[in-house]
């Protein structure tokens, strides 16, 4: 029996969605009736906006989604403007102000507070710019990611922009595809690097060569999500550049066809994946959904991945100054966490504008690169005061952190992130020294294991819990280590679990402390974890409370908003109308 | 009126007539089940899996772990509250720190059509 949300989204879904986005836009949150609230805010999904968590009840996290992260000229001052304009909750951020941008791991952007009323407005603000909201969440085509230099980088074998770009046309607001049993994520890239993270996709395009022809192996089935991490499997199919929205065309019809729409928990192609194996999934797409015979897999790039592989060689992330295949050069910005204040974004738009040619791109790790910056204007710019708190060159514990949205907007978080790992960022470089030939360090917070900080890709992977800590319940943190990504990626294997999180800081140093003393040679630490047992990992991971102090113990999810004052849930203003006025309650 | 009740967000909260009602991340104490080795299971709720109505009792299996051993899994039915007037769809849900007593169920969550 299909279920529940398969049934809403046969009466209204896709595109028409927005016309009654905006009828209700147009006459308020009330109009919204109440028996169909779960139904309408399944559905807005589609249109990139996601009603915001328990106590926070009218107000949206909007995404927008920006393909392969590139945001063109004239895009991010709007970005920027729609931001301080419209994202401005009922209480500040105390890390952060009151508005900001936060740049994501799928490089999106998300924005809070978004009140209903203002929607029409902020659409035609960013459609102007050719920016959009279509199909940024819910059950269909996701932003597309991929290399985030792709057009730009000198260690690029395909230019695989124009095909993402391509892809990005064909697939949004196409109806054929708007109704698939969940989300649809594609990875696509054309760089020796590895940073499409094509392995953790469902649907992966991997530059390689056939017959002395460049183009793309395809992979199938990756996904992080609950306790189901998969790595992309390999179809055997390669597939020239031209070709490729033929395959994608293929495989998200298979998809659209045979996913599960009977359990959602079911639905990712990945379990499709484990059903069928990969020879199953190749035949059926020759068979019923292309019209070409598929050529058998080309000769890959994977032995020259250096992306986050722990190798510390090569390119581990986009952030620093590169050289581009232009003689020009891009210089990538550390965002900690991936969150950015209003101002800053704009302030950022400007300086773009007047050192490089105006565009920007995000990167899967949260950061941001200003891009075709001539060598004359690169003292200057990175003499700018804003890349102090945005650095090309930042301590490896700030350029390692990543973290999801957490218990301040998100349902689905056990704990609070973004601001607890801006504090573990801040400890952890004043009190921790890595051994000199570490340089890249990844630590991904999630507060679930719905898993949007992709925390099984990192060196030390923390995932929300709880425990008791002198019998009263607090916040706590599942640490796994030795996760990445490469010719050979691999899961972090959990070894200490539900560790209070004041107790995280003093545990990470303690690690790396006992890996210093017993590492071999040169060994790096993923080769370190990779060659122990979980056993001996878990002993060097000694938590221990410090000087760090952790003011989000409690429970912050019982809070209408964990930062204010006063948080009870009773107290929360919401839901509030179009200019922000608590509604009467029906109590 | 008739009682709506599903989960939503990869199973992150109960929805009762459309109002969100329960939600991940509480504990949850758990008597007499065989979810874990504990006397008591101290469960932390990380989804809600299958929702159900036994008249007025809203119930669900929780998928979530035991933060005293570490046992994960999905609990036996449990009452997670109770519509308290039926006309009016009002519901109240039932104390999480309270202790619970999770059961098999006899019937169908969702009856054949």
């Amino acid at each position: 029996m299909p279920t529940k949300v398969e049934n809403w989204k046969d009466e209204v879904y896709g595109n028409e969605i927005r016309e009654h986005l905006m009828e209700f836009a147009e006459q308020g949150w009330d109009a919204i009736p109440e028996d169909e609230h779960d139904a309408w805010f399944e559905r807005f999904k589609w249109w990139g906006l996601y009603h915001q968590r328990s106590g926070q009840e009218s107000y949206f996290m909007m995404r927008i989604g920006t393909p392969n992260g590139v945001i063109k000229p004239g895009q991010l001052e709007v970005i920027g403007e729609v931001a301080k304009e419209y994202a401005t909750g009922p209480v500040d951020n105390p890390e952060f102000g009151e508005a900001y941008c936060d740049w994501t791991t799928r490089q999106s952007i998300q924005l809070h507070w978004i009140k209903l009323e203002d929607i029409p407005e902020i659409f035609e603000k960013l459609e102007a710019v050719g920016l959009g909201t279509q199909q940024a969440c819910g059950d269909s085509w996701r932003n597309i990611v991929g290399c985030p230099v792709a057009g730009k980088d000198k260690h690029e074998h395909v230019d695989a922009w124009p095909v993402a770009e391509d892809l990005h046309e064909t697939f949004k607001g196409n109806d054929d595809y708007s109704n698939l049993p969940r989300k649809w994520k594609v990875a696509i890239a054309g760089c020796d690097e590895g940073c499409g993270q094509g392995d953790i996709n469902d649907l992966a395009f991997e530059p390689a060569e056939k017959d002395g022809e460049l183009g793309f192996n395809v992979r199938i089935g990756g996904g992080l999500s609950r306790k189901e991490p998969r790595l992309a499997r390999d179809i055997d199919v390669w597939v020239p550049p031209e070709q490729a929205a033929d395959v994608a065309h293929g495989m998200s019809s298979l998809f659209r066809d045979y996913g599960d729409r009977e359990d959602r928990f079911n639905a990712r192609i990945k379990f499709l994946m484990d059903e069928w194996g990969p020879e199953k999934m190749r035949s059926v797409l020759q068979e019923e959904y292309v019209d070409f015979e598929l050529p058998t897999a080309g000769e890959d790039m994977r032995d020259q991945y250096s992306y986050n592989t722990g190798s510390q060689d090569g390119h581990n992330d986009h952030v620093g100054i590169h050289e581009q295949n232009d003689g020009n050069y891009y210089i990538g910005l550390n965002v900690l966490v991936g969150r950015m204040g209003a101002d800053d974004v704009l302030e950022l738009a400007e300086l773009a504008d007047e050192y490089g040619s105006g565009e920007v791109r995000l990167t899967q790790r949260q950061n941001i690169i200003v891009t075709d910056v001539p060598e004359e204007n690169l003292d200057a710019f990175t003499s700018e005061p804003l890349l102090e708190n945005y650095s090309p060159d930042p301590s490896p514990f700030m350029r390692g952190s990543i973290a999801c949205t957490g218990t301040e907007y998100c349902s689905l978080s056990i704990v609070e992130t973004k601001n607890r790992q801006v504090r573990y960022a801040r400890w952890l470089k004043d009190n921790v020294e890595l051994p000199e030939d570490h340089k890249d360090f990844h630590i991904h917070l999630s507060g679930c294991t719905a898993s949007c900080a992709q925390p099984q890709i990192a060196d030390v992977s923390l995932r929300g819990m709880k425990t008791r800590k002198d019998g009263e319940p607090v916040e706590a943190l599942d640490i796994g280590l030795g996760g990445g990504l490469g010719d050979d990626p691999r899961f972090a294997d959990w070894v200490e679990m539900r560790v209070p999180a004041d107790e995280v800081p003093g545990a990470i140093k303690n690690l790396v402390n006992n890996f210093e003393d017993a590492r071999e040679g040169g060994e790096t630490f993923r080769d370190f974890v990779a060659d122990r047992d979980e056993e001996t990992l878990a002993e060097m991971v000694e938590p221990e409370e410090t000087d760090y102090h952790d003011p989000y113990m409690h429970n912050t999810k019982m809070t209408w908003y964990p930062y204010a004052e006063d948080d009870d849930m009773q107290s929360s203003p919401a839901p509030t109308d179009g200019s922000g006025e608590p509604l009467p309650s029906d109590d | 009126m008739t009682t709506d009740v599903h989960q939503l967000d990869d199973g992150a909260w109960i929805s009762v007539n459309d109002s969100r009602e329960v939600n991940v991340s509480d504990l949850w104490l758990l008597a007499r089940s065989d979810f874990c080795g504990c006397e008591t299971t101290d469960l932390l709720a990380e989804g809600f899996v299958e929702v159900g109505v036994d008249y007025l009792d809203i119930q669900a299996r929780i998928a979530g772990q035991c933060i005293s051993c570490g046992e994960s899994g999905v609990t036996d039915w449990l009452t997670v509250g109770r519509v308290v007037d039926p006309d009016s769809g009002e519901f109240h849900g039932v104390v999480h720190e309270s202790v619970h007593f999770p059961a098999k169920r006899t019937r169908l969550a969702s009856p054949k059509e």
